[in-house]
């Protein structure tokens, strides 16, 4: 549900990271922090544990340039990943206009990815949503590592709608700002069918 | 999509800010904040130059949203008050129609039946203009009338600007 401004000539756009626990999600918004001019970007909230794991979300503001005369501002939000999260997870994906969902590659969490991108979808469904109508992009991420599930493997496992997908590793930032884009194009492009 | 998105345009949004600056001064408020649900920043009025803004309508909305969750889980439907007392400063923060926080930070100048008071009265009138604005989102997608829309003429180029 974006929020355009005519006034102030602003669009807001808010996107969600999703993913089972430790995929990587946090990392994502920690790089494109650290990879922004201060001027496009606002604090980068986290409201973590001690242990800096996610307990309710993670916030980055960010207004990277205008598309016709309009400030153009993206909310990018990570979910907690543990299971006995669901509430909050449920919260935060209230009002959202893209999803990215970051898929850890290593063969042992093969489970926890699919479980997580099951619960994406019911979680979208309570409010109204399907996963299929949204703006959508899956990140397969770890790309490092080498227990990492070969491409063509993860990709017909997780990804059964032909969802544009990108590798990564967020660690190092690679893949990070391609997939960030590709959920970008597909939001605005539903600005642009809808206006 | 289980809602409308919200389109502001100039008229309305100036009603907002003189609502939102009204009650800035009736309530000797510090400063006062409309936030979107989803935790957009939709207008202020006071001495913002020291708040983090953007940061600040993020974290209401969440804690909005867990307070909702909360009150779910009790049975209620929500709850439409929070405050929370601090040393120097104060905030009140409360719902407004389904859809808007309206927040107001203040300090010993005030005091909370003041801003109750004069937070109750403001509410009225917001509620009023958003549903006037709903109504015209509403009907503005509906209509999708692309002629006017500066969205319809979006590029591969624009977006690719923007990842420079
Ligand atoms: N090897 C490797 N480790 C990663 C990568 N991305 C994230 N990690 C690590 O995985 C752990 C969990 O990352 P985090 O972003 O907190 O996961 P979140 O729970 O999804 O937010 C951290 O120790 C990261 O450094 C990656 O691409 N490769
Ligand atoms: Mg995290």
């Amino acid at each position: 549900m974006s929020f355009i401004n005519y006034s102030s000539r602003e669009i807001n756009c808010k996107i969600v990271y999703y993913g089972p626990g430790l995929c990587g999600k946090t990392t994502n918004l920690q790089f494109i922090y650290r990879k922004t001019n201060p001027e496009q970007k606002g604090k980068l909230i986290s409201l973590a544990t001690e242990t800096e794991r996610t307990l309710f979300f993670d916030f980055l503001p960010l207004a990277l340039g205008d598309i016709k005369g309009f400030r153009v501002r993206f909310h990018l939000y990570t979910v907690p990943g543990q299971v006995f999260y669901a509430a909050s997870r449920k919260l935060i994906l209230k009002g959202v206009d893209g999803v990215v969902f970051v898929a850890d590659s290593q063969l042992e969490r093969m489970d926890a990815n699919l479980e997580s991108m099951e619960d994406l979808k019911i979680n979208l469904a309570e409010q109204g949503y399907e996963l299929e109508r949204l703006p959508f992009a899956i990140q397969y991420n770890k790309r490092d590592l080498p227990t990492a599930v070969p491409l063509t493997e993860i990709n017909s496992a997780i990804n059964t709608d032909s969802t544009p997908w990108f590798e990564a590793v967020a660690t190092r930032g690679s893949g990070v700002f391609e997939t960030l884009k590709g959920v970008a194009k597909l939001v605005l492009m539903e600005l642009k069918k809808n206006y | 999509m289980p809602d409308f998105d919200l389109i502001m345009y100039e008229n309305e949004f100036r009603r907002i800010d003189e609502e939102l600056k009204k009650l800035y001064q009736q309530s000797n408020a510090n400063v006062v904040f409309l936030v979107d649900k989803n935790g957009q920043l939709i207008a202020s009025a006071g001495d913002t130059s020291e708040i983090d803004t953007t940061s600040l309508a993020s974290l209401t909305a969440g804690n909005i949203a867990a307070t909702g969750g909360i009150a779910r889980l009790l049975g209620e439907k929500e709850f439409t008050i929070l405050f929370h007392e601090g040393e120097n400063d104060n905030i009140h923060i409360s719902l407004i129609g389904q859809r808007v926080i309206l927040v107001v930070i203040f300090d010993k100048r005030s005091s909370i039946g003041l801003v109750r008071l004069r937070v109750k009265k403001a509410s009225e009138n917001l509620l009023r203009i958003f549903n006037e604005i709903s109504a015209k989102s509403e009907k503005k997608q509906h209509e999708k009338s692309l002629d006017e829309s500066p969205f319809a003429e979006i590029t591969d180029e624009d977006i690719d600007n923007l990842f420079k």
